[in-house]
């Protein structure tokens, strides 16, 4: 069985790296990219099982990026989760506008981390 | 989870960086909407990764900021200058908190004032943003606890369109409902259209599904969580009153985010310094070993304009541009730099109760990271200086007609080879008569001395000055511009100091690009080869032609235009010989020191000017009094660099004869 693939968005070179290795540990396989369009960019040849991604980024933000993996016909049912702040209720909301499977609450650890995953991908 | 942390640390060392940038693009215009982004972002970034480690003070007071920072680009506050300065106490503060986490700190160095002046910002524009706030509370996080555990629940589940085009899955929902115990899940086809009406636009399939379990209902909310608003959902607890759960409202009247384009950042890769330095290191060998390999050429017969030759040429030339793009390598902007200087003239001027600004120019040229690290403090001092002593405070200078705020310019370029690192000040200029009377009172100087102005500016530079009668709090931390001076010219540096009266001071330092070439000037003397730095030099002659006098037991002075000037035997000031009585066939090298003293080195011959790669003598020997460091020639021949400053010295020229024919360097 291959391993999962996940990519993974944020402009924090710290968050990248920890999502990288969290991930990694949990036997996935992950891809990173910086921010939107470096994202978007990244999906012209991956076709992930699961897209992560922060919010706040420079050039293209969560919200326009999710908008843009969505209008992919290829990825229109990937699942996409958002890395958020507890308190973000109302960012919340305009992810799931924008088509946003779920969340993970950020400080993540392993824990809310995988089962954020395993509540959106198939497996 | 050390290397992720170190990461992190040097990651907000980066964006702190662009924290100060973007402050400054502030400073120069309030409204510059993209600096406010920028500012926030890499706030918001620190606070992410802070909270990532646990990092408790750091993510509250970034936390703070990010608030302060989030109403100014809604538009709820406005910046001006006061705000700015704010900004750049919080951003000092930052920087200060992330330095403390660095070192293992949680807690202390807390700021209440400063934390309550940036919650005054977006407290004073709280209530309006949560009118206005799209809100939906979360009606499943609200939910009660069941008083007592059901024997299980009736669930209608329904999906939306928008739950599909959100990429989920509802086998997956019904897979987590089954690990909470017994699932009966029976499909609700009743909305499945018939096979002539054609495929259905909107989902149509549903499920009812009994749950046997004592689990809590906010567990089976929880399963639904993410779907929350993307389906229909009833959770009934069996054998009690069920309560049904509200139809969120859907979000569909949200507002686009505002999309900041951003020159996209260049591409980068981290290197371990040691392998850099490595690589320098081997380059600096090979532009040695083709020099070797060219003198050898010319000991045997090679066709001219031959291939030899080409190759050889070309050899060159590659090995030239090799060491200049490896030398590439280690240049970083002095950027960083300046900006940390922005913040000691902010402290400089707070603590002087004068009002000072930075300007900075040149922030992109680049210099060695060595170099740009070990100029931080001579900086920092020379800031600190010019803030404390330069500037006047704002009743003077509105007085003498000048802004009330104090201009410290710091601008940085690169000229012939070198980089220039100009300070400037728009304060008072030098007080010469005071510097002078002083300079005598330390019997630094003659009563009767005649001193011209560039040197009475630069008897700033000798130890033991002091201006201020009191030390004070800000520049009289225990060095002096002596010092400042001794690390500019450990690396290579010269500095100056220009003043004009009643109009400013200038201090500028001129620094190598990199530690690791250097041009000088190849002489032969006592049968040593001996390498002056082109920098101290100011011109040579044969001795024979020039104007010497005999003074005292065997001493020579050179009778120049502008005053007489000491000759030494450069090979005795070494201890490799006694100084001969004569100087016939002698080239003479003038050399001028930072003080601006000159000196006339005899040597028996001078061979040419070349670069040289500087090899080090304190970690292979140690330092030796005149000797700045070793080369090695293009026959592999090593020979010493001079510290010409060091040798017009008359202490060190004095020291030197300890070594008189003892013959320490064979």
């Amino acid at each position: 069985m291959t391993a999962k693939q996940i990519l993974a968005v944020d402009d924090s070179r710290t968050m990248r790296n920890m999502l990288k290795q969290t991930l990694g540990e949990a036997g996935y396989e992950v891809s990173l990219a910086e921010d939107g369009v470096d994202g978007v960019e990244r999906l012209r040849d991956l076709t992930p099982d699961l897209v992560i991604t922060d919010i706040n980024m420079p050039r293209m933000d969560g919200f326009r990026f999710i908008e843009e993996v969505r209008g992919l016909g290829r990825l229109r049912g990937v699942p996409i989760l958002v890395l958020t702040t507890e308190s973000d209720q109302a960012l919340r909301n305009r992810a799931r506008a924008a088509g946003a499977t779920g969340w993970i609450v950020k400080p993540f650890d392993d824990g809310n981390l995988i089962s954020a995953i395993r509540k959106v991908t198939v497996g | 989870m050390s290397a992720l942390l170190d990461g992190f640390f040097e990651e907000c060392g980066e964006l702190l960086e662009s924290v100060f940038e973007g402050l400054s693009a502030l400073e120069a215009d309030g409204g510059d909407q993209e600096a406010v982004n920028a500012v926030f972002r890499a706030v918001h970034s620190i606070k992410g990764g802070a909270g990532a480690f646990g990092l408790e003070a750091l993510v509250a007071f970034s936390h703070v900021l990010e608030n302060a920072l989030d109403a100014f680009r809604s538009g709820a506050a406005q910046i001006g200058s006061k705000e700015v300065q704010l900004l750049y106490e919080a951003g000092d503060h930052l920087s200060d908190l992330v330095e403390r986490a660095a070192r293992g700190q949680v807690s202390g160095g807390e700021m209440p004032d400063l934390h309550r002046a940036l919650e005054g910002i977006c407290g004073a524009v709280d209530q309006e943003e949560d009118a206005g706030l799209d809100f939906q509370p979360l009606t499943l996080d609200i939910l009660p606890l069941e008083p007592e555990p059901a024997a299980g629940f009736d669930i209608v589940f329904r999906p939306h369109a928008t739950l599909f085009e959100n990429g989920h899955e509802p086998a997956l929902m019904l897979r987590e409902l089954g690990e909470l115990g017994a699932i009966d899940v029976v499909a609700d086809l009743s909305a499945l259209p018939t096979l002539d009406a054609g495929l259905a636009k909107t989902p149509v399939l549903g499920w009812q599904i009994g749950l046997e379990s004592d689990c809590h209902r906010a567990q089976i909310a929880e399963v639904f969580e993410f779907a929350e608003g993307l389906c229909d959902l009833e959770i009934i607890a069996r054998d009690a009153e069920g309560l049904k759960v509200e139809d969120p409202v859907t979000q569909s009247d949200i507002d686009r985010p505002e999309v900041v384009e951003r020159a996209p950042a260049r591409e980068t890769i981290r290197v371990d310094l040691a392998r850099v330095d490595r690589l320098i290191n081997i380059v600096g060998e090979l532009v040695i070993s083709e020099a070797m390999l060219r003198q050898a050429m010319t000991e045997i017969p090679v066709a001219k304009y031959g291939p030899i030759e080409a190759a050889m040429g070309q050899f060159r030339q590659l090995s030239g541009q090799l060491q200049e793009s490896v030398l590439a390598i280690r240049a970083q902007p002095v950027k960083g730099l300046f900006q940390r200087m922005s913040r000691i003239v902010r402290e400089a001027a707070r603590e002087a109760g004068k009002e000072a600004r930075l300007v900075t120019h040149g922030s992109a040229t680049e210099v060695d990271r060595t170099v740009v690290e070990r100029l931080v403090d001579p900086l920092t001092h020379m800031i600190r200086n010019a803030v404390d002593h330069g500037l006047e405070d704002s009743d003077r200078r509105q007085a003498s007609g000048k802004a009330s705020t104090g201009t410290v310019t710091l601008s940085a370029v690169h000229r012939s080879g070198r980089v220039v690192i100009e300070l400037q000040d728009d304060g008072g200029g030098i007080d010469r008569e005071r510097v002078r009377q002083i300079a005598i009172d330390k019997g630094l100087v003659g009563e009767s001395d005649e001193l011209s102005d560039a040197e009475i500016d630069n008897l700033l530079f000798r130890p033991g000055f002091s201006t201020r009668s009191e030390v004070s709090n800000l520049s009289g931390r225990g060095v002096g511009m002596d010092v400042v001076k001794s690390e500019i010219q450990a690396l290579g540096g010269r500095v100056s100091i220009h003043s004009e009266f009643g109009v400013g001071t200038t201090v500028t330092i001129s620094l190598p690009l990199t530690l690791a070439v250097m041009e000088g000037m190849v002489v032969e003397t006592a049968g040593e080869i001996l390498v002056v730095p082109t920098t101290a030099l100011r011109e040579t002659f044969k001795a024979s032609n020039a104007p010497l006098h005999a003074l005292g037991a065997g001493g020579h002075v050179l009778n120049r235009r502008d005053g007489l000037v000491p000759v030494f035997d450069l090979g005795s000031a070494l201890g490799f010989r006694t100084a001969p009585g004569e100087y016939g066939d002698h080239s003479l090298l003038l050399v001028e020191t930072e003080a601006g003293r000159r000196v006339a080195f005899a040597v028996d011959r001078i061979r040419d000017q070349r670069e040289v790669v500087i090899k080090g003598l304190q970690q292979n020997y140690q330092e030796i009094p005149g000797v700045a460091a070793a080369t090695i020639l293009g026959d592999g021949r090593i020979a010493l660099i001079v510290d010409a400053d060091q040798l017009a010295e008359p202490a060190v020229r004095g020291g030197a004869e300890l070594y008189g024919g003892a013959g320490y360097v064979q």
